[in-house]
């Protein structure tokens, strides 16, 4: 005779509620930042959310990535005004210099509340 | 449109349901990815400033207290006291400091900022049993001062720019006091562990919240 309760002790998941918690999921994931959802960009800004500023050779170090790679997506994020750069020179080496914006720093809260919502959803039950 | 379809538009399909889990697993790499990179990319803020003042302060006094030490034997007493007194107040300083920005002292920056700050120490405690059991009192001071300020610069590789900054300071003095050998030996130590430690932990305080 088949057990009515699961290895934790808990009743088996009917149908129904498997499709609530795929409903709640799928509500939890729509709205979420594409921008950021990116491994390389998501990266950068958390990077900077716990940095004043980072030099494009700290972030290229920190993320373990090429030159090419670290401008392309740090000028996506900057075109979307989540970072902010200033150049300027060290002696008579240039120098760039990220900051995270209010904007960014918000679409990371954002992004964040968005990661415990799924989390949250997929385990209702 | 048939009310049916309208009904069933709202049903996740199969394929949907199945995928909840992944979502959820894909969610949490992705805070632990969020985690993972402050922690590596974070300074570690907690170097006390206001903490580095008392401490000089102590130094100070002990420094006082040791220029009047009979013999040998009382005068490294003394210091010995006074470098657990300073770790005491550091301790506590960094605690504090650390529960105030809500930054753990065991997070990645703490916890690097403490394995790269603990070998020169070691080192330090070391050759203080060698060279005080070979009589050479005398080094002690050049040695502290170096290998101290050695534990601040590549701690404070995980820290502000400051700190690594007042690591070189020590060094230097350090450096200089076993090269340049003077007869008041508590002369570089208030210096370097009272008046370099009160200007930095002021300079530290100011700039880096206390």
């Amino acid at each position: 005779m088949p057990s009515d309760r699961n290895a934790r002790g808990r009743p088996p998941e009917t149908a129904g509620l498997k499709a609530e918690r795929g409903r709640a999921a799928q509500q939890a994931s729509q709205g979420l930042d594409r921008l950021i959802h990116e491994r390389m960009r998501l990266g950068i800004v958390s990077a900077l959310a716990v940095n004043e500023s980072l030099s494009f050779n700290d972030l290229k170090r920190l993320m373990k990535t090429t030159d090419g790679n670290l401008s392309v997506h740090a000028r996506k994020l900057e075109d979307a005004q989540y970072i902010g750069c200033t150049k300027s020179f060290d002696g008579r080496l240039p120098r760039t210099e990220y900051r995270l914006t209010a904007a960014g720093r918000r679409a990371l809260e954002r992004y964040l509340d968005h990661m415990e919502a799924l989390i949250r959803a997929t385990r209702v039950g | 449109m048939p009310a049916y379809l309208g009904a069933m538009a709202s049903v996740p399909s199969p394929r949907d349901v199945a995928a909840t889990p992944a979502l959820s697993e894909r969610a949490m790499d992705n805070l632990r990815y969020i985690r993972g990179t402050m922690e590596e990319a974070g300074v570690f803020t907690a170097v006390p400033g206001w903490g580095g003042v008392a401490m000089g302060i102590t130094a100070l006094g002990a420094a006082a207290l040791a220029a009047r030490a009979p013999n040998d034997h009382v005068w490294l007493y003394t210091w010995l006291a006074e470098a657990v007194l300073a770790t005491t107040v550091a301790g506590a300083a960094m605690l504090h400091k650390a529960r105030a920005v809500d930054s753990p002292l065991t997070s990645g920056p703490g916890r690097k900022f403490a394995l790269a700050f603990t070998p020169p120490i070691v080192v330090g405690a070391i050759l203080t049993a060698v060279l005080a059991r070979h009589s050479l009192h005398t080094v002690l001071p050049g040695v502290w001062l170096l290998l101290y300020g050695a534990g601040v610069v590549t701690g404070g590789a995980f820290s502000v720019r400051i700190v690594p900054v007042m690591g070189l300071c020590f060094m230097l003095l350090g450096a200089l006091t076993l090269l340049v050998p003077t007869p008041w030996r508590d002369a570089p130590m208030a210096l370097g562990f009272g008046v370099l430690q009160i200007a930095f932990g002021v300079v530290i305080a100011r700039r880096h919240g206390g």
